[in-house]
């Protein structure tokens, strides 16, 4: 569904990506895995047409989508939880649920039924919800724009355990009624259970392809790219 | 709950205040104060114009006064075509002035929503203070146009004899008139209320807080806002024709960069973003006009004290201070 290739991506005269492959299939959840400033967040806002790639493809649902803007993207079905809970913070939580809503499947319903927590605050300004809210919140959101894929950016970063938990729980809900996500998180534990394929990113480069099993089984391999 | 209904109260109380105090100076026989409410009900109506754009969509124009004048200079035009009973334009069809207030409002309101999307197509390229800088610009080039136009009075600027007419209404009563910009300025009060709360409100919100979020999101921001600063612009425009008619009097000076600053501190006095503020600020604004104004000419020292201090101390201006926090729900 997701094909991207030898991608390439500067900053300004700097360059953070060095070629990053990487495939999602329909219904598969992928990791994209990493130590931090590796490029994780940058494939990610390539992918979106947030920070176009010089070189290389990207390739959704056999259409090339990485000359495109944002909203084009965004509208062919790509639904991005960016990183650090980014909501709207002057709405409330249903005008940011409702404002960007599309499409058939995900609604208000079924949302809330996901996260009841925003069902009951409903009418709270997002800005005064918790961190895990917030976050919730951010998925919730995406969701509501249905979209093919969803990409979660570092979902459950810096939150209270028991509000991970929840998260994780959510995706694992979300997951099984087959949408296709791909993910950055840094959580293994949480993580390889739930993924198919990973993908780890170095200094720019994707550097290792394979299954979340041969991960999992590989303590050499988590300590090389992933261990701090 | 009471914290909740602060803010409808204090809207009912500045609404009524506003219809109550000319039926008053009526029954007063103090007509001076009839026109002063007018004013007051003009002004605001450019005010919820501009709060539309600056308030919801971030988009700080400082070229309003373009539209506000356009209203008033289609008001004056139509009128001085209808007087001398001459055509607009004569090929390659016939137009000429108009003695129907309607044929006024709807012309405005094409006029300004035409020079918007101009306007705005260009200018939303940019933001921040460009964006401040463009929209000025474009205003001051529709001043000097006004100004090299001998036919429509130049510099000296074009008067109404006749105030234009409405059915059933006698327009040229100050009451009725006052009633009609009253009328008008509840709609545009409802209008923006409804569209501020709708879903295209909620992404115009979302468009000034994060437009990249936005566009991640699927919702192109520019389109969003062109439609925001088009709808402001005609709301705008259609206080300047009521403006210019109420005056019996358009000249340059409606489409000058004071007029657009003036626009932009009702909007702050009266407390940025909030359905009520322009209501506030243009009523503050007139009051500290006529009544320090009658009492020293460097009445605009006060004001600046008073903008100062809102800035300063009331960020939520003036509806801020005595309603508290915006809140929804």
């Amino acid at each position: 569904m997701l094909e991207v290739a030898g991608l390439e991506t500067f900053y300004g005269p700097s360059q953070a990506l060095f070629g990053v492959d990487l495939v999602v299939g329909e219904g598969q959840m992928v990791a994209l895995l990493g130590r931090n400033g590796m490029g994780k967040t940058t494939t990610i806002r390539s992918i979106c047409g947030l920070t176009p790639a010089k070189r290389g493809s990207v390739t959704f649902r056999g259409r090339e989508i990485h000359r495109l803007p944002a909203f084009r993207v965004a509208r062919l079905g790509l639904g991005l939880v960016p990183e650090g809970r980014r909501c709207f913070p002057n709405l409330t939580v249903r005008e940011n649920l409702i404002a960007t809503a599309r499409g058939e499947g995900w609604d208000l319903a079924a949302v809330t039924a996901l996260f009841p927590r925003l069902g009951e605050r409903a009418g709270q300004i997002a800005r005064t919800l918790s961190g895990g809210e917030q976050q919730m919140l951010a998925i919730g959101r995406a969701l509501m724009t249905n979209p093919r894929l969803l990409i979660l950016d570092e979902a459950t970063e810096g939150l209270a355990p028991v509000i991970r938990q929840e998260i994780w729980a959510a995706i694992r809900d979300v997951k099984g009624r087959g949408q296709s996500i791909l993910l950055v998180d840094k959580n293994l534990k949480d993580l390889l259970p739930l993924a198919e394929a990973c993908v780890i990113l170095e200094k720019g480069r994707s550097v290792w392809h394979g299954s979340a099993a041969e991960l999992a089984g590989d303590a050499v391999l988590q300590d090389r790219f992933l261990g701090v | 709950m009471a914290e909740r209904m602060r803010e409808p109260l204090v809207n009912a109380v500045l609404v009524l205040a506003l219809l109550i105090a000319p039926l008053t100076a009526v029954a007063l026989d103090e007509p001076f104060y009839v026109g002063l409410a007018s004013r007051v009900a003009i002004l605001a109506l450019a005010g919820v114009g501009l709060n539309l754009a600056l308030g919801s969509g971030g988009m700080v124009s400082f070229g309003h006064a373009a539209f506000f004048g356009l209203g008033g200079y289609v008001a004056g035009i139509a009128a001085l075509h209808a007087f001398e009973g001459s055509a607009f334009l004569a090929w390659p069809l016939e137009i000429g002035g108009s003695e129907s207030m309607i044929v006024v409002w709807v012309v405005t309101l094409a006029v300004s929503a035409v020079v918007a999307l101009a306007i705005g197509a260009v200018s939303l390229r940019t933001a921040g203070v460009y964006f401040i800088m463009i929209t000025l610009a474009f205003a001051q080039m529709i001043y000097y146009f006004a100004i090299s136009l001998p036919t429509y009075g130049g510099e000296d600027g074009l008067s109404i004899y006749l105030r234009s007419s409405l059915p059933f209404v006698d327009t040229g009563d100050p009451l009725s008139f006052f009633l009609v910009c009253y009328a008008l300025l509840l709609s545009a009060l409802f209008l923006t209320h409804r569209l501020v709360n709708s879903r295209f409100g909620a992404a115009l919100q979302c468009a000034r807080m994060n437009p990249e979020r936005l566009a991640t999101l699927g919702i192109a921001p520019f389109p969003v806002k062109l439609t925001a600063f088009t709808l402001s612009a005609m709301i705008t425009g259609l206080a300047g024709a009521l403006f210019a008619e109420l005056n019996g009097f358009v000249s340059p000076a409606m489409l000058s960069w004071q007029r657009s600053g003036e626009i932009i501190v009702f909007v702050i006095l009266g407390g940025v973003g909030r359905l009520f503020g322009p209501v506030a600020g243009a009523a503050l604004f007139i009051l500290l006009e006529s009544f320090i104004g009658g009492w020293t000419d460097r009445w605009q020292l006060v004001l600046g004290l008073v903008l100062l201090s809102v800035v300063l101390f009331a960020r939520g201006g003036v509806i801020g201070l005595l309603a508290g926090r915006a809140r929804h729900d």
